[in-house]
């Protein structure tokens, strides 16, 4: 009698491994399907960074919205492969995924509108639920995660806005990044991944400070930038 | 959001925080929102160490069973202690993770849990000789909503808290519970040990065939985690000995009086994990 009952919990839980693995090995596959999706997405931005790339960003950023329609789709797949309230327990396998996406959608918010895209347009894009209770979510971490890759995208972006011969477009992403930066300085960060990528946030702040610095010295930046470039408060 | 204390206004001020800007704005919600999760697991993780610690004791209480004369009431005073962990700091966990994703703190309370199913297994081994399962571990560690009633009248330290008004549990993952499974093995080897040292030469021969079963079926399993992994090595010693130990009993056990062959155990013992080590070396 006993013995059965040890047969039993031991043989439980190898279906429980198998049935694991199978999971597993649907995430997987799905989540294949995104990052290709998010490669696309990625490329075709990087045309702004291209000699009349900035001219055409309106443009481009229509395209890459359409891109996040099959996005949508495909975490919508993927959150019918997790089982419900297990979200943690698979992360690992899409958080890589999320937070490049996450930066991608913030990436083209600041283009259209210079502005920071809020946590909810970002689930928004992604076609996933911005908290936790309500179902398939972004994590908080894979959110900022998203924003700090935004800063570097956005560090680079200013250096070739200068070749460009944009030269008010560095001195509003200087005072942006700025403004990501005393935010991430309000967080009471844990020694973890989010904290190591954080402290690379500084660079990408200087290089970009830097650039304003060449063009103030030479005269190169436009009137209207430099008035609201002012604390006016 | 004035922070009540007047250091961190003053320091706030000569950074240059612009409290107006909607980055900001949005950042001190995700300031709020990331200090309540960090607190959220540095408290388990600090349940989880309580229950470890206790869960040890009860443990060290239960080797001293075999052999004691009144091995009957130091079981239940085990499982007693074994209750108040369940009902102090394991109701506490539970609390702590109603309505949250189980898996998302795991990391925080895995080692207190792992300890605890190491403690119940052991304890309903020795009561019953039984391999306790999993459903019935997480059926013990589910608790249902108090009765208003019988709240107010129950003894304060085991009182539940008496808002909740659902069923908390905490929650087992299967992983979790072989893993305490894998412990639990360590714990046999050193009772077989032991029970030599008192004279009992049956014991040995009934841990051994229950470790073996143990050890087949984590065998089978084959490349699950890392974690179990490591513990499968240790396993595969503990086995080691355990058989070292029966086959000593059974060539020797004849020829030398009792209370020598816990000497002779000791000694082959070392002997082979020195001889293992070696070959691990080569």
């Amino acid at each position: 009698m006993t013995q059965d009952a040890t047969s039993q919990i031991f043989s439980s839980f190898q279906d429980y491994i198998n049935e694991e693995q199978e999971i597993r090995e649907d995430i997987r596959s799905q989540v294949k399907d995104i990052e290709q999706t998010a490669r696309e997405i990625q490329t075709l931005l990087q045309s702004v960074h291209q000699q009349d790339g900035i001219k055409g960003i309106p443009t481009l950023c229509e395209k890459a919205r359409e891109r996040f329609e099959r996005v949508r789709e495909q975490f919508s797949n993927l959150s019918k492969k997790v089982p419900q309230d297990q979200y943690y327990r698979f992360h690992d396998h899409w958080r890589f995924v999320s937070q490049r996406l996450t930066g991608l959608s913030a990436y083209i918010v600041y283009l259209e509108k210079e502005a920071l895209i809020s946590r909810e347009d970002s689930a928004a894009m992604l076609g996933v639920k911005m908290q936790r209770g309500e179902g398939f979510h972004i994590d908080l971490d894979d959110y900022l995660m998203g924003l700090l890759q935004l800063a570097s995208e956005l560090s680079r972006l200013a250096v070739n806005s200068v070749t460009a011969g944009d030269y008010g477009r560095p001195v509003r992403i200087a005072r942006f990044v700025g403004e990501l930066d005393s935010g991430f300085r309000l967080l009471n960060l844990k020694n973890d991944s989010l904290r190591k990528r954080f402290d690379a946030l500084k660079y990408d702040l200087k290089k970009s400070e830097e650039v304003v610095y060449d063009l103030t010295i030479r005269g190169l930046v436009p009137q209207e930038q430099k008035s609201t470039h002012k604390p006016s408060e | 959001m004035a922070s009540p204390e007047g250091k961190q206004v003053r320091k706030r001020k000569t950074t240059d925080v612009d409290e107006d800007s909607l980055v900001i704005r949005a950042f001190r919600e995700f300031q709020v929102q990331l200090d309540k999760r960090h607190d959220k697991y540095e408290r388990l993780v600090k349940l989880s160490r309580d229950v470890t610690i206790e869960s040890k004791r009860t443990i060290f209480m239960l080797h001293r069973v075999t052999g004691n004369e009144d091995s009957e009431s130091l079981l239940s005073q085990t499982l007693e202690k074994l209750n108040n962990i369940k009902l102090i700091k394991m109701m506490k966990i539970s609390e702590e993770l109603e309505g949250e994703d189980p898996y998302q703190f795991l990391r925080a309370y895995s080692p207190g849990l792992q300890e605890f199913i190491e403690a119940v297994t052991f304890y309903h081994y020795l009561h019953s000789g039984s391999l306790v399962s999993l459903q019935q571990i997480q059926d013990n560690l589910t608790f249902a909503p108090p009765d208003p009633a019988a709240a107010q009248v129950a003894d304060p330290l085991t009182a539940p808290n008496v808002r909740r008004e659902v069923t908390v549990r905490v929650h087992v993952p299967p992983l979790e519970y072989m893993l305490g499974v894998a412990d639990l093995t360590g714990e046999l080897m050193r009772l077989t040990i032991n029970s030599v040292g008192a004279g009992d030469l049956q014991l040995p021969f009934k841990v051994c065939a229950f470790m073996r079963r143990i050890h087949d079926a984590f065998l089978s399993y084959g490349n699950v985690s890392r974690e179990l992994n490591r513990k499968m090595s240790t396993l595969r010693q503990s086995l080691h000995k355990v058989e070292n130990a029966c086959y000593t009993i059974q060539v020797r056990g004849s020829e030398i009086p009792k209370h020598l062959i816990a000497d002779v155990l000791s000694g082959t013992s070392e002997c082979s994990s020195r001889f293992q080590d070696e070959a691990c070396d080569v």
